[in-house]
């Protein structure tokens, strides 16, 4: 069962998803998913390929519809009628999606006046966005012509144009530049203190770190666990993480020293890695005279920051690294 | 509702402007008529006076193959692109949002109309035309097109595919509806195909007005299009709720 946790409260309620399943002939896309959102935080759902998060989406947004579940937006019950709350949500899709003969003015001029923005209002917040997103010279050029990074950034501008309440940013800085992704991320921290709530899907583990409130992990259509980051991250705040590498000799290694050292917790990652976890600091020293004692040759000691990473490897059971690798294909594609 | 409105206005001019007014569909919009009638002249070898019997047909196929032909192809493109995705989450009903898309296609297919016409005027007197008769049955063919297309392309995935199925309705129906043949010479089991294409009515509506030659009472004709209208656009909004919004 989805874990839940409390509502704040009615007021700051916004999205509210119950037991949402969705089926693509045998394959069960979502299965009974259930999650909210509070007004004005970013929620994040992460997951592997084929989760279910651009599903999720699409069933939020009206593109898709679920085979049963309840979804209200804003208080509109949108199970029947996805419709119903379309004029509240921005969407910035995985992919970017503008019109490729029209330039960065004229495309936002026109995503501004599906909403009903009149001339010269909408003139006037596609000048401001793309001053804010650093396009301003690059507003007469066509869409066509933009680099990956001003693509994606002039896709979310497009996705703001009518301030909507909810803004749905699917991956957001997949296939893009260091740089432009620093930006778009620090764009879109700044968003929840204007009155936009963010539901934002990503494989980018350390984005949703940084970027969310809070965090759902979907695997195969189900969330396994929903929480604040703060919440997620209590179970390795204060511990301490070491990794080395003994080549060819991590069996040796962790045993040798498991045996002395019984109040750590010793991993065998690889035939050449060891991970070392405790909730006191870790000294090397100690390590490196009895690895010599007995041998071993200690190559290499990397000390590590316990991340969300290691809290979505323990409740997933998937390797951060499947997921990167994930991301890193898609920024290939892209 | 002006909210709508607004919406319903841009997406008529980005059309326009990223479509329909493009010089290659400008000249199509031009070269395509003329071919027809030179066409037509070159096979009877006869004179200008056949201009009233050719007239109705270089209308119909004008206003068929323009409208059809941009329709089918920008939707899909737009699908493909997966922009049409913009349309689809704008609060604006489904039925409005087509009816938006559609009318560049109607207004670009009634002005292909108007380029054999002008040629026309050049070269016979056109002052005995029911002008009153010839406007509307324009319009109700540019619609019926206009949603022919809209079928097509939510029927198809690709714009290849877009251009393929235009085609495989488009020919029988320029064949079957009594432009080249009268449909009673035409032999016994094709005559009822005949009757399912829209183009038979819309011809025999334009036959009538340039030349009183029409075989079906006109207020029937017109009945039975505005019939195809409906019939075209509602499958074609359940096609895109069925296909679109999976």
């Amino acid at each position: 069962m989805p874990e839940m946790i409390s509502k704040d409260n009615n007021d700051g309620f916004l999205i509210d998803a119950v037991k949402l399943t969705k089926k693509f002939g045998d394959i069960t896309a979502l299965d009974e998913v259930s999650f909210f959102l509070n007004k004005r935080e970013v929620f994040g759902f992460l997951g592997p390929n084929g989760a279910g998060k651009t599903t999720t989406i699409n069933i939020l947004t009206g593109l898709s519809r679920a085979d049963s579940g309840r979804i209200s937006v804003a208080g509109l019950d949108c199970t029947k009628n996805p419709k119903a709350a379309q004029h509240l949500i921005g969407i910035v899709p995985d992919e970017s999606n503008l019109y490729p003969e029209l330039t960065g003015f004229d495309n936002l001029c026109f995503c501004a006046s599906l909403y009903g923005i009149r001339k010269e209002e909408r003139k006037k917040r596609a000048a401001e966005l793309l001053d804010l997103f650093g396009l301003k010279q690059a507003g007469g050029r066509k869409f066509a012509g933009y680099s990956k990074g001003m693509k994606r950034k002039l896709t979310i501008a497009a996705g703001i144009i009518h301030h909507p309440q909810i803004l749905f940013l699917d991956e957001p800085t997949t296939g893009i530049d260091v740089a432009s992704a620093r930006q778009i991320r620090q764009l879109i921290s700044e968003l929840p203190e204007k009155g936009t709530t963010i539901f934002l899907t990503t494989h980018y583990i350390e984005e949703a770190e940084r970027l969310c409130d809070r965090i759902a992990f979907i695997v195969n259509g189900k969330i396994v666990r929903t929480d604040t980051v703060e919440n997620l991250l209590q179970p390795v705040k204060g511990k301490q993480i070491m990794l080395l590498s003994v080549q060819g000799a991590a069996g040796k290694a962790s045993a040798v020293l498991a045996d002395a050292f019984p109040d750590f917790n010793f991993q065998y990652v690889s035939t050449d890695q060891i991970r070392i976890e405790a909730g006191t600091d870790i000294h090397l020293a100690p390590f490196v005279r009895l690895l010599d004692e007995h041998g071993i040759e200690l190559n290499e000691a990397k000390r590590q920051v316990p991340t969300l990473e290691d809290i979505f490897v323990n409740v997933t059971g998937i390797e951060a690294k499947i997921l990167r690798k994930e991301s890193d294909k898609k920024r290939g594609q892209a | 509702m002006k909210k709508k409105w607004i919406a319903f206005w841009n997406i008529l001019l980005k059309d326009m402007r990223s479509y329909y007014l493009k010089p290659p569909n400008i000249s199509w919009g031009i070269i395509f008529p003329i071919a027809w009638i030179g066409m037509f002249f070159i096979k009877t070898g006869r004179g200008v006076e056949d201009v009233f019997d050719l007239l109705p047909g270089v209308i119909s196929i004008s206003v068929l193959f323009g409208t059809t032909s941009m329709l089918a192809v920008t939707v899909t493109f737009e699908k493909k692109a997966r922009s049409f995705e913009r349309l689809l989450l704008a609060p604006v009903s489904l039925n409005f949002l087509m009816f938006a898309k559609t009318t560049g296609a109607i207004f670009f297919g009634a002005v292909n109309a108007a380029i054999p016409v002008i040629f026309s005027l050049f070269l016979v007197d056109l002052s005995n035309v029911s002008w009153g008769i010839i406007v509307p049955a324009v319009v109700l063919i540019a619609i019926a097109s206009a949603f022919l297309g809209l079928f097509v392309a939510v029927t198809v995935s690709e714009v290849f595919e877009a251009q393929t199925f235009s085609n495989f309705l488009r020919f029988p129906m320029v064949f079957l509806c009594g432009l080249f043949f009268p449909i009673a010479s035409l032999p016994f089991f094709l005559r009822p195909l005949s009757y399912v294409f829209p183009l038979t009515y819309g011809v025999d509506i334009l036959r009538g007005a340039v030349s009183g030659k029409n075989i079906m009472p006109l207020g029937l004709d017109f009945l039975i299009i505005i019939c195809f209208c409906l019939i075209l656009f509602y499958a074609s909004i359940k096609n895109i709720n069925k296909k679109w919004i999976t």
